[in-house]
């Protein structure tokens, strides 16, 4: 590899970037452009994250006071769940695949675009589409069931607009299917020369294994989702007990998706968490080939855990003892993971940059929201917390901590390559503390009241769980802050920060090798790979050649 | 061949690569389909379990006569549209046409039978509710899904004539090449929604018969 010299063309030669191929709206609105559509999604879940955060924002001020302040029950149930369903599919399912591996993906392998362009942007319309008809049918008709749609509840007994909402969701699911089919088939079909399955970032393995989770879970939603809109409409009988109908069987379906869920939204966490490890430690990822076993293997186990969820709602004792030991099973490749990120670490030139604070952050609350997931997947313990704020802090820690911190995480480490511009360190780095800070105050308190007894989507409660509530909600103010700070200080950068060169970082990818923002076609020429990721170090050589 | 630059879009780097991604992209389709219709076949098995008899006395009920029909109408639309892929490849471009036209229409009679199939369901109150003449009440159970499965794979149907229909035309048109990988590709497609058939007639039909 000694013999390969980097010749860059001048840069004039190169197109102009995909921010300059026209200003118009509708230019935005028709783009097949995989980065325009990663923007294109940006924006729409960001403003989706933001109507889900103020929904909970009620809930907390709610329950501050143990009989609740301003709303009435049904007011309660409608706003946790609004919360519910709007960040879990309008935003952690799509947050990171749908932003960071739309704009990615492609450049990192070194292809052009995703394999097939159209599809992507009919699945952002999809989305759109979807998420907001829903949005304005939860708002205006009120849905009171929980994201989880339990049956009988959702199709016998629950006011609002049940169908509408699922069918939004259901159609959100067909936005997510495709996007996991694009995603496969470019990871298979466009690869650019030289650039072997070994040689993937490990950004790209998880976007892969997501995908896959993706293309094979999402379909089982659907069809829950659609018996119970059929049996709510037509009255025909497919949960209902009245005519021997089981409501376990919609548990099981809902939750063969909903925990694989979960690894969607966590899944593409860990591969930016690698890449950013790797960069800001300046090593290489420890234990590549067990980082992508791990990767896939959680993508295979996490189908085969569902049953978790329903330890108390009378599954059979072995049902129950093969659940729980598959969910002690799936949380060996995490703790992998983990010991991996902490060898990376080790050693390491650590540069507490923005993005590696985010980074930092993840690593140990996932590590919190992991452990306690053991706790759960244990049946006497989970019998006791079973819907409990226990599970609520729980499986925030992954989603929020984890999942949220990465998306952090992945948003400062490659605006510059996005927006061309640098933004203001300092303010960034002050963010993400306020977040760890945030996050541990609303939902650590969560932990122990739920250990106590403290029921989740109780409205009202007993005081002794009152100065946990404070507390919750005091943190949650901090949260806010750290989520509406990087909208002023990035906002700020794309109009004054100064312009970012090809690779600020110094890191090592063939995104970084091109310019910033990259040109519509991404590389001047098809880059030939000539060596695995991160090559950071001494000898550190560029992942490929593009002359 | 004179069409080729129309059939290359971007990103692909080849003609030849690119069918092969439009096939691929359609598989990952219909493993996707699987596991939607595998959720029906899971209720369905675990019912019937629960309630052997009263599926047997439920399953009786349904027309055996248009489900046979249909069964062949749609194994003969399959072959047709086998015949048709190939033609595309071959460049036959009339037989191409033909096959399409007819498998649109086989298409169509399989729907036309279904309808007077439902048509009949109705008149015999087999629609779940107030009015439904069978007992014991796990009965509806089966007929619950008696009319979501066949509604479901009838609107895949559905679809699936509005994409050979439309892709018929622009071919005809002369607006697409006719070695477009999309003729292939609504292939796959055509052929997975028969497949579903074919599981749907012993489930709804033959069971109640043995
Ligand atoms: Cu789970």
């Amino acid at each position: 590899m000694t013999d390969i010299t980097v010749d860059r063309l001048p840069e004039t030669k190169i197109g102009e970037s995909y921010l300059d191929e026209g200003h118009s709206l509708a230019s935005w609105l028709t783009t097949t452009d995989h980065k325009r559509i990663g923007i294109l999604y940006a924006l729409s879940i960001t403003a989706f994250f933001f109507i889900g955060g103020a929904a909970i924002g009620l809930v907390r001020l709610e329950l501050l006071e143990p009989h609740g302040l301003f709303l009435t029950d049904e007011e309660y149930n409608r706003l946790f769940t609004l919360h519910g369903i709007i960040m879990v599919w309008f935003f952690l399912v799509p947050s990171i695949p749908t932003t960071f591996g739309n704009f990615l993906l492609p450049m990192m392998i070194g292809a052009k675009d995703v394999a097939f362009p159209r599809l992507n942007l009919m699945s952002w319309y999809l989305f759109v589409i979807g998420a907001t008809f829903t949005i304005i049918t939860i708002i205006a008709g009120g849905v009171d069931t929980g994201w989880t749609f339990y049956t009988p509840l959702s199709t016998l007994y629950a006011n609002g607009n049940v169908i509408a909402a699922a069918a939004g969701v259901f159609v959100v699911g067909f936005s997510s299917i495709a996007t996991g089919i694009n995603f496969i088939a470019t990871t298979h079909m466009l690869r650019a020369p030289g650039m072997t399955w070994t040689r993937l970032p490990l950004f790209v393995w998880a976007i892969y294994a997501t995908s896959v989770v993706m293309i094979l879970a999402t379909p089982v939603l659907a069809m829950s989702l659609l018996l119970v809109s059929v049996e709510r409409w037509f009255g025909v009988p497919i949960f209902n007990p009245n005519n021997g109908g089981d409501p376990l069987l919609f548990q099981h379906l809902f939750w063969f998706y909903s925990h694989p869920a979960v690894y969607i939204m966590i899944l593409p966490a860990m591969g930016v968490i690698s890449e950013v490890f790797a960069c800001f430690a300046r090593r290489k990822v420890f234990g590549y080939t067990a980082m992508v076993y791990s990767l896939m293997s959680i993508a295979v186990i996490g189908f085969m855990v569902w049953g978790h969820h329903m330890f108390v709602a009378g599954q059979s004792p072995y049902a129950n003892l093969v659940f729980s030991f598959l969910s002690f099973v799936v949380a060996v490749p995490s703790a992998i993971k983990v010991f991996n990120w902490v060898a990376t670490l080790y050693g390491g030139q650590i540069v507490f940059k923005a993005p590696m604070l985010y980074a930092m952050g993840f690593l140990g609350l996932f590590t919190v929201g992991g452990l306690t997931g053991l706790f759960l997947a244990s049946v006497p313990i989970d019998i006791h917390v079973t819907d409990t704020y226990f599970v609520v802090a729980h499986f925030h820690f992954i989603m929020v901590g984890g999942s949220v911190s990465a998306f952090f995480a992945a948003l400062h480490f490659w605006w510059p390559k996005i927006t061309g511009r640098l933004y203001p360190d300092y303010w960034a780095r002050f963010g993400a503390i306020t977040m760890f800070l945030g996050f541990n105050a609303t939902f650590l308190p969560q932990f122990v009241m739920g250990y106590e007894g403290m029921p989740r989507r109780y409205h009202v409660y007993p005081e002794q769980f009152q100065v946990y509530h404070v507390i919750s909600t005091a943190g949650t103010v901090l949260l806010a802050v750290a989520y509406i700070l990087p909208l002023l200080y990035l906002g700020w950068s794309l109009l004054y920060g100064n312009r970012a060169d090809r690779n600020p970082w110094h890191a090592a990818g063939l995104e970084w090798e091109t310019l910033s923002p990259p040109p519509k076609e991404n590389f001047e020429r098809t880059p030939t790979v000539t060596s695995g990721p991160y090559s950071y170090g001494e000898d550190a050589e560029p992942q490929a050649h593009t002359a | 061949m004179s069409d080729a630059p129309a059939l290359l879009h971007e990103p692909w780097p080849s003609v030849e690569r690119q069918r092969e991604g439009v096939s691929f992209g359609l598989w990952l389709f219909i493993a996707t389909e699987i596991l939607f219709f595998s959720g029906l076949f899971l209720g369905y098995t675990l019912y019937r379990n629960l309630y052997p008899d009263a599926f047997k006395i439920a399953a009786r009920e349904t027309e055996v006569f248009f489900g046979t029909l249909n069964t062949a109408i749609l194994m003969t639309s399959s072959l047709t549209m086998a015949v048709a892929a190939r033609g595309a490849t071959r460049g036959f471009r009339k037989m191409t046409l033909w096959c399409l036209a007819v498998t649109i229409t086989l298409g169509c009679t399989f729907l036309l039978c279904k309808g007077l199939e439902y048509h009949d369901d109705i008149d015999n109150r087999l629609v779940p509710g107030p009015d439904f003449k069978l007992k014991p009440p796990e009965t509806q159970i089966f007929w619950a899904f008696y009319w979501v499965m066949t509604g479901i794979h009838a609107v895949h149907v559905t679809v699936g004539i509005g994409v050979v229909t439309t892709v018929t035309l622009l071919i005809y048109r002369r607006r697409i090449p006719l070695a477009t990988a999309a003729v292939e590709a609504m292939a796959l497609y055509w052929h997975l929604v028969d497949v579903i058939w074919i599981f749907l007639l012993p489930l709804l039909y033959l069971m109640g018969r043995s």
